[in-house]
């Protein structure tokens, strides 16, 4: 495994992709890189023939496990220009520059305790999985849930590995809202309430998905009376 | 190393002009920070300026509403790639603190202080002869909390990192001293132009 500071920019070699919803394809690289936290990302850099060139940041779903191999969960954004590429043109086999894992406060590690408490929406599950799988492999005794936030089911990400885990995992436990199927539920006071009384109250609060999703999850866990030093927020868009 | 497949969307050229290497345009503006919004009540805020502990000066709102006032308007940067045309800031220049508190930078370094206990650091000559202010007006309205408001920094030629949102303070330290981000791998200094993202950059 190569050793390069992480703000290096490296190849890596797309090694697999696979559709994950409609709208989501997971891509695995060999990034050559393992010393990684969960919640952390990767900046991608594309270059065109003529040298133009486009950065993106996405996070890292996968967990490490000394292989070297990252996992990200691409979301194919209407005319996005990375997304883009990622969604029609990038193959099997492809080279990639990317550097990291660049992050240092929405990151989590079993050092730092639990129980845990993630709140994602949409695509902002993405570093909350690394998390929970992590936690899964590496500290299960930390209680964990995850309030996750999905306009469907098909549009969830991981839901099937997340539903066993949920169902298989003593201490951790998932809290699906679907917005716009069934009844159709966002994130509330209630919602947060039962999380918590599941969970106990958390050490560490880890927040991500659009800007509006951010801003009404935290302000219910303000209002839970959860410590605002406790919660960390990374905030998808724009 | 040429990306197979990759050709692009370029802007426009006048567009591609004004964007840093590396950066795109955005006609959002994104919210990005490390943790929940501060509750700020304006009757308790304050603004201080201190040399290392010591406090040399502080500003209530109301004192700080009446300092003399400056308008900035351009563009600005995120680390985190977008970048956004024609921002119009409101606010009070560094000149004008160091003005009303009768002093002279005591040190050519300080930290910014966030009221979420941010911080990052500035050189004070980015900060002089009307390159940075206390800016409590983003397009003529106050700033929402989510961009920062009451009041944060505006250094719109570096990342807007170094623009500490919810800023409670200035604090002039003796050396170059790395604030929250900056002790995580950022850059220093966080030029766009020259693409200091990060150390090494």
């Amino acid at each position: 495994m190569t050793d390069l500071p992480w703000t290096v920019w490296r190849e890596a070699v797309i090694t697999e992709i696979a559709p994950v919803t409609p709208r989501v394809k997971r891509f695995v690289l060999a990034a050559g890189f393992d010393g990684f936290r969960p919640g952390q990302h990767v900046d991608v850099r594309l270059t065109a023939e003529d040298g133009y060139q486009a950065q993106r940041s996405y996070s890292i779903a996968s967990a490490p496990d000394g292989t070297g191999t990252i996992e990200l969960m691409i979301e194919g954004l209407d005319g996005g220009e990375v997304s883009g590429f990622f969604q029609e043109v990038a193959e099997v086999g492809d080279r990639i520059e990317l550097r990291g894992p660049i992050g240092g406060s929405f990151a989590w590690g079993p050092e730092e305790g639990g129980p845990l408490l993630l709140v994602g929406g949409g695509s902002g599950v993405v570093p909350l999985l690394a998390m929970l799988r992590h936690r899964a492999r590496a500290a299960p005794e930390i209680p964990c849930r995850l309030i996750y936030s999905v306009r469907s089911r098909a549009e969830a990400i991981a839901l099937d590995e997340l539903e066993v885990r949920a169902r298989d995992e003593p201490g951790f436990g998932l809290h699906l809202l679907t917005t716009r199927e069934g009844a159709g539920r966002r994130i509330d006071g209630a919602v947060v309430a039962a999380a918590l009384a599941d969970l106990g109250i958390p050490a560490r609060c880890f927040v991500c998905g659009s800007n509006p999703f951010v801003g009404a999850a935290s302000a219910l866990l303000l209002a839970a009376g959860l410590r605002p030093a406790t919660i960390r927020t990374e905030r998808f868009g724009g | 190393m040429a990306t197979r497949g990759f050709t692009g969307r370029r802007p426009p050229e006048a567009t591609r002009e004004r964007l840093p290497p590396g950066q795109y345009l955005t006609d959002d503006f994104p919210v990005l920070q490390i943790g929940p919004n501060p509750q700020i009540d304006l009757a308790a805020w304050r603004f201080t300026l201190r040399e290392g502990a010591r406090p040399i000066k502080a500003w209530s709102w109301d004192a700080f509403q009446a300092l003399p006032r400056t308008r900035w308007g351009g563009d600005i940067h995120c680390v985190t790639k977008w970048s956004k045309f024609d921002t119009a800031w409101e606010g009070v220049s560094f000149d004008d603190l160091l003005a009303d508190a009768g002093i002279a930078a005591p040190t050519d370094y300080l930290l910014a202080e966030g009221y979420d206990d941010y911080t990052t650091n500035v050189p004070v000559a980015d900060l002089t002869g009307g390159k940075a202010m206390v800016a409590t007006l983003y397009d003529g309205q106050p700033i929402p909390l989510d961009h920062g408001g009451p009041a944060r920094l505006l250094v719109p030629h570096l990342y807007f990192w170094k623009s500490a949102k919810w800023v409670k303070g200035l604090r002039f330290t003796a050396k170059d001293e790395a604030g929250f981000w900056e002790l995580r791998g950022y850059h220093m200094y966080g030029d766009p132009w020259r693409e200091q993202r990060f150390t090494g950059d």
